[in-house]
């Protein structure tokens, strides 16, 4: 059994304290047998996974090895292995060697993977990784990131724009810069399919029954939900949650989603399996210079704006390269260079100017720099406690799962 | 597990060395087994178990307290019943196919295939050198809305003309009969190989035609194959969600799909909750058929 599992059988309370990990371990065998059953199963429970700044403090040894670990989403970056990418040149210039693993696809998946070394303060060994706004917020309020130390970003301080300064989950934004930002909203393929232009129609539209696809992250399809129920989903109450799910359990029940998906969706729209679907923005601007029938549409209801966000967590021994790292990408030149590559929002301002030079054609995407006519359209997902948080997360997955 | 332990306490009586030391031997000769089995079958198991009696409205940040919640059990049956349900009917008519599909084919390798006898269980095997994930994907291009097996099928008028194989019931039955018939076909080849042919050839020499030399010697005998296939098809099976998740849509899902769902949205105590009724129910259902079936020969 890995030793660097967080034991989740807690000893029995007549124990001495200091008892450690392995006895632990050791000891359940034997406790099986000479214990009832009952008496094991009571001694069982598993602890708060909430950290503190005094409670697990971390060491950064930047200055004596030039490296960072740094985990990030599929598709998310210029190619790494040319020599003249952004990743590349960072390298190149800084000495700092650059460990990149594309392992998140998913951040409920993600979390499953990093939550028992966090939860019990151990490394997670990774420096640095990029999750999704209300994953992010969730860390923030388990005390598993570290707070990032400003001096080491100038460009950031600089160049974030002023939409994304101060979200409700951070709003100083001690803890997280934005990596890409991007749009949910309904990807179609104009050969199969006239225009789908609401979700509305995208979800009783009879020519599209088991033709569309949702996605599984709970609050880019809960968002949809809420405002198709005449809810805010930036503030509403349990009972528009519970009238919302209802229209997502009655839309399922129909067979009109044929699934629902996480970056998956991308395979089956350019296959035709399906004729539309909820889709990020991103994904659409890339598939459609394979196929240009594949269209991005703003929804009549809204679009939901999210950001991905670089997080340093709890324990990582490279902190001011990470920093170095963020800091980087928020250089305007790179910045362009990088969203020429991935199509999202690009957070940093400056970067529609240098795009001019290295692809003019996207300078004017309002997918890539949205207007102010656009943003006006976007919504947030309300800020959840962790308790609402679990409740929706479950209520979700059991409209999905059953 | 017995099979060591019994065996040297029959030779202690008649061996020269002491008794004790030869008994020791044999724990001995089980220690690894039973550490191996206490470390990674038993102590995940409590642990579920445990953790399918936790207090449900717990969470990662304020911990999980044990408050023997058996309410966790009753919920997760109300609103699951259904998935169980599909669960166990797809499980059951993929056995079904497998076996019908399955005992012909290892029939003719055993009896039929002559010098390609190897080829032929090589082939069966085959599908193993690649991931089971890859195989089941593949089935996703071959059962695509466009392909030519859903067009075919259209021509020849056994699919609506809107209608779809992928993300159908059809499509995830016909992925776990695929995915598990390997299971079938070996116990099958293995229980028909043994068959000893003189008890068929006295058979025909007693006037029995094929059929019956069929129905009364050969079946009765490869029993055992038949026993240890289904149990090999059925049981992976009720718990799979690879294939409904890739090929079924969304009202397929089979249990293991809940269970997933529910692990990744963080409600550990219903997820295991539905683990161990899942166990349970498996670990009966199974009881009842060895005991109707028979297992003598099984092991």
């Amino acid at each position: 059994m890995s030793n660097r599992r967080r034991p989740l059988m807690t000893p029995p309370p007549g124990l001495a304290l200091p008892v450690r990990r392995r006895s632990v371990l050791r000891g359940m065998s034997a406790g099986a047998v000479t214990l009832g059953a009952g008496g094991l199963l009571s001694a069982c429970g598993v602890e708060s996974a909430s950290q503190t700044e005094s409670s697990c403090t971390s060491e950064d040894l930047s200055a004596e090895e030039q490296q960072v670990v740094w985990s990030n989403w599929p598709a998310y970056i210029d190619p790494t292995q040319q020599d003249d990418s952004t990743l590349g040149t960072f390298e190149d210039r800084t000495g700092i060697t650059v460990d990149y693993t594309d392992d998140v696809n998913d951040n409920s998946d993600f979390y499953a993977k990093v939550r028992n070394q966090l939860g019990a303060c151990e490394s997670t060994g990774r420096d640095m990784f990029t999750l999704t706004d209300w994953m992010a917020a969730k860390m923030i309020g388990l005390g598993w990131l570290q707070e990032l130390d400003k001096s080491n970003l100038p460009n950031v301080e600089a160049n974030l724009i002023d939409s994304l300064r101060s979200p409700s989950w951070d709003p100083e934004r001690k803890y997280s810069v934005p990596w890409q930002s991007g749009l949910t909203g309904i990807a179609y393929n104009a050969d199969l399919v006239s225009e789908v232009g609401s979700f509305e129609d995208l979800l009783t539209r009879s020519e599209l029954k088991g033709k569309i696809t949702l996605l599984s992250e709970m609050p880019d399809t809960m968002l949809f939900m809420l405002l198709l129920v005449g809810a805010d989903p930036e503030d509403f109450s349990d009972d528009e949650w519970g009238q919302a799910l209802d229209r997502l359990t009655e839309v399922k029940d129909s067979g009109q989603i044929r699934q629902f998906t996480g970056n998956d969706y991308r395979q089956d729209l350019a296959q035709g399996n399906i004729a539309a679907c909820e889709a990020w923005s991103g994904d659409v601007i890339q598939l459609q210079f394979d196929n240009p029938a594949i269209k991005f549409v703003a929804p009549e209801e809204g679009l939901a704006l999210w950001s991905d966000n670089s997080l340093v967590p709890n324990l990582a021994t490279h902190k001011a390269n990470a920093e170095k790292l963020m800091d980087y990408y928020y250089d305007p030149r790179v910045a362009a260079e990088l969203v020429a590559w991935v199509n999202y929002i690009c957070p940093v301002q400056g970067a529609q100017e240098a795009m001019t030079k290295i692809a003019p054609g996207l300078v004017d995407n309002v997918l890539i720099f949205p207007d102010d006519q656009l943003l006006s359209q976007t919504w947030d997902f309300m800020a959840l406690s962790p308790d609402q948080e679990a409740e929706y997360q479950e209520d979700f997955a059991q409209v999905i799962g059953a | 597990m017995s099979g060591p332990a019994a065996s040297t306490a029959t030779s202690t009586e008649t061996s020269t060395t002491t008794p004790r030391k030869r008994r020791s031997i044999g724990w001995l000769l089980l220690l690894p087994g039973a550490l191996w089995l206490a470390a990674f079958f038993v102590t995940p198991l409590v642990q579920l178990v445990a953790t399918s009696l936790y207090d449900p409205n717990g969470s990662v940040e304020a911990g999980y307290a044990m408050t023997w919640s058996w309410g966790n059990y009753t919920e997760a049956l109300d609103f699951y019943s259904e998935p169980f349900i599909r669960g166990f009917v797809y499980a059951g008519i993929a056995t079904v196919l497998c076996l019908l599909i399955g005992y012909p084919l290892a029939y003719a390798i055993v009896f039929k295939a002559g010098r390609w006898k190897n080829l032929m269980l090589v082939l069966v095997i085959a599908p193993f050198f690649t991931s089971f994930l890859v195989r089941t994907l593949a089935w996703k291009l071959i059962l695509a809305d466009n392909g030519f097996v859903v067009s075919t099928f259209k021509t020849l008028g056994l699919v609506d003309d809107d209608g779809r194989l992928l993300a159908t019931g059809f499509a995830v039955v016909a992925g776990l009969t695929y995915n598990f018939l390997p299971f079938m076909v070996l116990p099958l080849y293995a229980s028909l190989e043994r068959l000893d042919h003189r008890l068929i050839e006295a058979a025909g020499d007693l006037y029995a035609s094929p059929a019956q030399g069929f129905r009364k010697v050969t079946l009765p005998l490869s029993m055992p194959g038949v026993v240890a296939g289904t149990l090999l098809t059925f049981i992976p099976s009720a718990g799979d969600f690879i294939n409904s998740q890739l090929l079924g849509d969304t009202n397929q899902t089979m249990i293991g799909n809940s269970i997933q769902t529910l692990f990744e949205a963080g409600s550990y105590p219903a997820a295991s909750a539905l683990s161990v009724t899942l166990m349970a129910l498996i670990i009966v259902m199974v009881a009842i058929y060895i005991r109707r079936a028979g297992t003598e020969e099984l092991l």
